[in-house]
């Protein structure tokens, strides 16, 4: 079993590029061209420097003492939240964006939801220089307020996108349909690994850096470059997929995948997609996806605007079919405690996109010598507002 | 021979409507058919809403949000044009994206159309190679002719690659764009119509994605055997009774 992308673009059933004719030859000559540029020893050299001189990589993987006594196990973090612009969507925008330059595109679009990939876009394009347009659902905009003003103050130019349910859906659609009326001289930096081969793939890549260094820093710490537990959490999976990467063929490491279910898998107000999700295509992808009976791409909810993207990609609904990661849905509750748990005990305040992955620690059972990882993804600092309103504080 | 074969051998130039079902309202799709055949319209371009259109501009997309709300869906469609063959003769086309008919059934889709009398499928996002893999025969069997689009961007050899799969018309796509953006044709746009004429493809070509007027219509056919109309056309029935479809002819 494979659990890597084939040659045609898919893993197992998933993935393809279900795309408009428009955009076969932008996303045919990324497809040509990604593995060979990533190859390059130029490209290499000045994505990994980037990494270390301003994303400030390797970040730790840090031993959480009194979080692994309370749960009586051994828990690592990896502290993605420590990346500059506080979360681990920059791996992806420094990467893209090298690649960008060398397919020679003069102009970058952008979707994001919370505004978290954004910001990242923003920043990789002021750092380059590169003209930056951002779509963001008309909805999101005014309930994120301050990242719209980071973007702004990057540089980018923020698009409202003001069709169908004006959120991160709709933003992906109006980036897909700049990139139509844009084709020669525009790379589209997708944010997930979502969309039409080669970008889950190279998005996993480009995110892979995470597993990379777990298994180094591991081997240092406990002297084995495998954990028992991988839990990272999932809306389009990024995060997962860059701590899972180096561990998918590795089957005595569990992979856990953390998904929102927001009120309820059952109450009509989830993201919980690999449970409630049917497979169809989104995004020029064949994934799983929540849609209606007739076909229609419903719109998911989650507390946290990073998870409520109504697909996953490929390579997780794979992971999920075959059975080579277990899915958990988490509530909004759930996830809520578990943040302000781990701010108590360890004093980091999690994005909440990353509370869910902690709250798996009091739905199952970890043994005492088990090492578990936790993807710590983001940092809650976007979140406070979100906080402050659910505990009253 | 299907009828938008026979359609393609008439000596003129043809004209062809798209309009979203279901839109402006739920029950107009049948007398739309009806009235755009008596306009003297030569083919139809059924429109099956879908809640993210990425192909589609503004106008497009909104009749398509509207016609969802409406209450649209394959099942409605293929219920409200069960009977269109007793008044409908020319070419009938359903145009919409692939998901809604992935979750029909592709096989039991086809069937449906060719029941009904539906001549040919444009799926925008259902690429040619997997067509051809994975769909042509099921095509195939229920007589159903396959639209695929071309667009400036499209290398040559693409191009003779989709006229070799094709049997009806090829969608020409004016220009890079979502549909309804451009109000006149440039340089660039005439230079890609000469170079596909010079191309000599077997299968005839109609061009669609802006044309709104007499004007674009005749420059976008002067090599090309028709044009399609879509965003000027939801936007007139937007503003204008179905009883006045004739009215938007005036230009044609």
């Amino acid at each position: 079993m494979s659990y890597h992308v084939d040659e045609k673009g898919y893993y197992g059933e998933f993935g393809g590029a279900y795309i408009p004719e428009m955009l076969y030859p932008n996303v045919e000559e990324l497809r040509q061209n990604y593995l060979k540029i990533m190859q390059e020893e130029s490209f290499q050299k000045e994505f990994h420097q980037l990494l270390k001189d301003y994303v400030g990589r390797p970040s730790p993987l840090y031993f959480a003492k009194r979080l692994s006594e309370k749960y009586n196990t051994k828990i690592y973090l990896k502290r993605e939240d420590l990346n500059h612009t506080g979360a681990h969507k920059v791996n992806n925008t420094i990467g893209q964006i090298l690649m960008a330059k060398r397919l020679g595109k003069n102009r970058i679009i952008a979707e994001t939801g919370a505004g978290q990939h954004g910001v990242a876009t923003a920043t990789v394009c002021a750092l380059m220089g590169i003209e930056c347009i951002v779509y963001m659902g008309e909805i999101d905009i005014a309930r994120q307020a301050p990242n719209v003003a980071r973007m702004k103050m990057l540089g980018a130019k923020v698009v409202p996108a003001t069709s169908g349910s004006k959120t991160l859906k709709d933003a992906t659609n109006e980036a897909i349909r700049d990139w139509i009326n844009n084709p020669v001289d525009t790379h589209y930096i997708i944010g997930s690994v979502v969309g039409p081969h080669p970008y889950p793939d190279m998005v996993a890549r480009f995110q892979s850096v995470v597993s990379e260094e777990i298994q180094k820093q591991l081997l240092e710490q406990e002297n084995t470059a495998f954990p028992n537990h991988v839990i990272a959490c999932v809306g389009g999976g990024s995060n997962a997929a860059g701590a899972f990467y180096h561990f998918l063929d590795e089957e005595k490491v569990n992979l856990i995948a953390v998904e929102a279910a927001g009120h309820g898998v059952d109450s009509g107000e989830s993201a919980a997609t690999s449970i409630l999700g049917k497979e169809g295509i989104i995004h020029g992808s064949k994934t799983l996806l929540m849609q209606t009976k007739d076909g229609q791409i419903t719109e998911p909810y989650s507390i946290s605007a990073g998870l409520d993207y109504p697909g996953v990609g490929p390579l997780h609904a794979h992971l999920f079919k075959t059975g080579r990661a277990e899915f958990i849905a988490i509530t909004d509750d759930q996830a809520m405690q578990a943040g302000l748990e781990l701010t108590k005990l360890e004093g980091i305040i999690p994005a909440i996109e990353s509370s869910h992955a902690f709250a798996v620690l009091k739905e199952k059972e970890f043994k005492k010598d088990d090492i578990v990882i936790i993807n710590l993804s983001g940092r809650g600092d976007k979140d406070l507002d979100t906080y402050i309103k659910y505990f009253n504080l | 021979m299907n009828r938008i074969q026979q359609k393609l051998q008439e000596n003129k130039k043809l004209v062809s409507i798209y309009f979203t079902a279901g839109y402006p309202t739920l029950t107009d799709t049948k007398s739309i058919i009806e009235n755009l055949e008596k306009a003297g319209t030569d083919i139809i371009e059924i429109g099956l809403p879908f809640s993210d259109p990425l192909a589609d501009g503004p106008t497009i997309q909104e009749s398509s949000t509207k016609a969802l709300k409406n209450g649209m869906n394959s099942e409605v469609l293929f219920e409200q044009l069960k009977d269109i063959r007793s008044t409908v003769n020319i070419p009938l086309i359903i145009m919409g994206y692939f998901n809604p008919m992935l979750q029909y059934g592709v096989e039991e889709f086809c069937k449906k159309c060719n029941e009904i009398g539906i001549d040919g499928l444009i799926i925008p996002d259902l690429p040619v190679d997997v067509y051809d893999e994975a769909y042509k025969s099921l095509f195939e069997k229920y007589n159903l002719t396959n639209i695929f689009l071309i667009t400036p961007q499209t290398s040559d050899e693409r191009i003779r690659y989709i006229d070799s799969i094709s049997n009806g018309f090829i969608y020409m796509v004016s220009s890079a764009s979502v549909t309804g953006a451009k109000n006149t044709f440039g340089e660039q746009q005439k230079a890609y119509f000469e170079r596909i004429n010079n191309l000599n493809l077997k299968t005839p070509q109609i061009v669609g994605f802006g044309i709104s007027n007499k004007e674009t219509f005749e420059q976008a056919t002067t090599y090309a055997k028709g044009g399609i109309i879509g965003s000027a056309f939801v936007k007139h029935i937007t503003n204008h009774p179905i009883g006045k479809i004739k009215d938007f002819f005036i230009f044609a």
